[in-house]
């Protein structure tokens, strides 16, 4: 590794205009296509890449929280049991110790992404692509973030302005080479 | 500082600097840290004299029987059965489970991997490293897929680096001072040598899209928990860890490999690491998006606030512990900073009044627990003793009144050391010692 002492980036560039790209390293790792990665590329971006086919309204979450998410959340997402976060609360952050809940987030997204890859707490990934965005319009609906009847599905979702979305510093864009996301453009309402 | 003390019958000089208020000698007068000021030589600085003698010895049992047979993998002696890390979720309830590490019963820089911090946001997964895989795709020439088996051919790296979760010292966010020891306010931060390979080696094989900024990591437990990593910091020192002081990572630590991003907050070390996707944009998981995003006095929020900075605490003495009696002591303690290198470690016995330099022991590596000593002689009166670290960088550990200043404080006392009011907490600790030789955790 010693002559890659220059800092890694320069090594890639190097090795990148090589003859052979793999002359430095092993090469054992395996080629995949991306086809083969569908079960574990779940990931949701803010500007909804990644977001499935499917959609869902406040009505039909409202039953699906109340069978799989109500025992640790709390009935309408207040009152949860003792170390899971309440899923509703205010959208100022006025003390530095305020209870960060679904407002807190810049983008619609986290909330469907959350979902998908780590709730139901005991059985995660077992919610339908039908549910999931049932269950982002009810909660985002109980934060009165939507409207009751609003469907979300992959181009609303995205859509959705956040309450505290303009609140956000970032910390040292420079040092990180922070570029901002660019959502879809206003939600229709 | 010139004072007469008695030995062995015989009348000495001792002529020791007192560098600072309340007693702060000059850091070379602790042992074997070059010249010692003459008349000290020999005597250390021991000022109490008091010792009663000692009694006649005797063989105890263990001189007298043989011992018993070795085990395969060795546990400390069951007199250190109190020296273990405490857990906020010892019945696995359905929730986080944290374990902290007692700094205050602990030595040196390296942090025994049994007493390492581990934070859980879904307990701990049981790993097959025979299954487990690790996935490179995205914005890459050709996704590629490895194994503990097939990374085990790579060139490797070994380095020493701390590991904070950025909701350490948390309670300190607390307008009063919240009773609690080291291990609680501090049990968030450990330090281990890593081995493993560099991310960017691998990269080098999956070949770089130029549109991809950032990647994901994500880990194979249950919450499938991912991070944003800028391909910046991928490139300049994140590692896939596998070994860590020498043997297989700890399954609370990312069993059977995790990444490592040295200096940035804990959560994005993401443990089980099974995929490293390449992106355009950062993805606003939960954990950077909310858990690990903080709040600042003014209804504005931080995001993407990474590195752990600056930051010191004395662990000798520290709350919990009595001092019996006046005379010497050595104070020491733990300095980190996400930023490098520990340039220099201040300590104060008088609450900030004055300051003398601390010992730092060697090597001082960036990114890495920098031990530090300080010569002290209490004489029995009330005492505030604090450290103040900088690092190569330039930052400085703030005084509690410049970060409550700039990150604010909450309005209520913080009822239990458990709880996490914000993040990035990096200000003073300050150790009050009473007359009794109590240590109680104030501000000043």
């Amino acid at each position: 590794m010693s002559m890659c002492k220059a800092g890694a980036l320069a090594c890639v560039l190097v090795v990148a205009g090589a003859t052979s790209p793999r002359a430095e390293t092993p090469g054992l790792g395996q080629p995949i296509t991306e086809a083969d990665i569908t079960a574990w590329n779940i990931d949701v971006l803010p500007d909804g890449t990644g977001l499935p086919p499917g959609s869902g309204t406040a009505k039909q979450g409202a039953a699906i929280y109340a069978q799989k998410c109500a025992l640790c959340h709390g009935e309408k997402g207040v009152n949860p049991a003792r170390g899971t976060g309440p899923l509703v609360g205010p959208s100022r952050f006025d003390r530095i110790d305020t209870m960060k809940t679904v407002p807190y987030y810049k983008y619609a997204t986290t909330l469907f992404d959350v979902m998908r890859r780590a709730m139901p707490y005991t059985m995660p990934k077992t919610l339908s692509n039908e549910e999931l965005y049932a269950l982002s319009a009810y909660i985002l609906a109980l934060n009165k973030i939507i409207g009751e009847d609003e469907a979300m599905d992959a181009k609303t979702l995205p859509q959705v302005k956040m309450p505290n979305r303009d609140n956000f510093i970032v910390w040292d864009p420079d040092k990180i080479g922070y570029e901002p996301v660019r959502p879809p453009g206003p939600a229709m309402r | 500082m010139r004072h007469r003390k008695r030995r062995n019958g015989a009348q000495e000089l001792t002529s020791v600097e007192q560098v600072a208020g309340n007693g702060l000698l000059h850091r070379r007068a602790l042992l074997g840290r070059g010249i010692m000021l003459a008349g000290a030589m020999g005597t250390g600085v021991g000022a109490s004299g008091a010792s009663a003698a000692a009694e006649p010895l005797k063989n105890d049992p263990w001189s007298l029987e043989t011992g018993s047979v070795l085990p395969p993998y060795q546990a400390p002696s069951h007199f250190e059965k109190d020296v273990i890390r405490t857990r906020s979720n010892p019945d696995n309830e359905f929730r986080t489970s944290h374990a902290r590490t007692p700094h205050h019963l602990l030595q040196g820089t390296i942090t025994p991997n049994g007493l390492f911090f581990t934070i859980c946001h879904s307990g701990l997964p049981d790993i097959d490293p025979a299954q487990h895989k690790l996935v490179i795709h995205g914005l890459v020439k050709q996704p590629l897929v490895y194994t503990v088996e097939s990374l085990a051919r790579y060139p490797m790296v070994t380095r020493v680096h701390f590991l904070e979760c950025s909701g350490n010292s948390a309670p300190m966010f607390s307008n009063e001072p919240v009773q609690a020891n080291a291990q609680a306010l501090h049990g968030l931060v450990s330090n281990a040598e890593w081995t493993g390979v560099l991310l960017s080696t691998l990269l080098e094989e999956t070949g770089i899209d130029p549109k991809a900024k950032w990647l994901l990591a994500e880990g194979a437990d249950s919450p499938s928990l991912h991070r944003s990593v800028p391909i910046k910091k991928a490139l300049d020192d994140a590692m896939v860890a596998l070994y860590q002081n020498g043997e297989r990572l700890m399954p609370g630590t990312g069993y059977p490999m995790r990444l490592l991003l040295p200096g940035y907050q804990g959560n994005m070390n993401v443990k089980y690491v099974r995929r490293i996707k390449l992106i355009d944009q950062p993805a606003m998981s939960l954990y950077e998006s909310k858990t690990y995003s903080q709040i600042l006095p003014d209804n504005k929020m931080w995001l993407f606030h990474f590195t752990q900075e600056v930051k010191s605490f004395i662990t000798h003495p520290s709350f919990g512990l009595t001092l019996k009696g006046t005379g010497f002591y050595e104070l020491s303690g733990i300095a980190f900073s996400g930023n490098g290198r520990i340039a220099k470690v201040m300590v104060s016995a008088d609450g900030g009044k004055s300051w003398a330099q601390a010992a730092l022991e060697e090597p001082v590596l960036p990114k890495a627990f920098t031990r530090f000593r300080m010569p002290w002689r209490w004489d029995g009166t009330p005492a505030v003793l604090q450290s103040r670290a900088w690092d190569e960088a330039g930052n400085v550990q703030p005084t509690r009144a410049e970060f409550v200043a700039a990150r604010g404080q909450t309005e209520k006392p913080v009822a239990s050391p458990l709880g996490f009011p914000n993040q990035h907490y990096n200000s003073i600790t300050s150790w009050g010692i009473g007359k009794n030789g109590e240590v109680k955790h104030v501000y000043v």
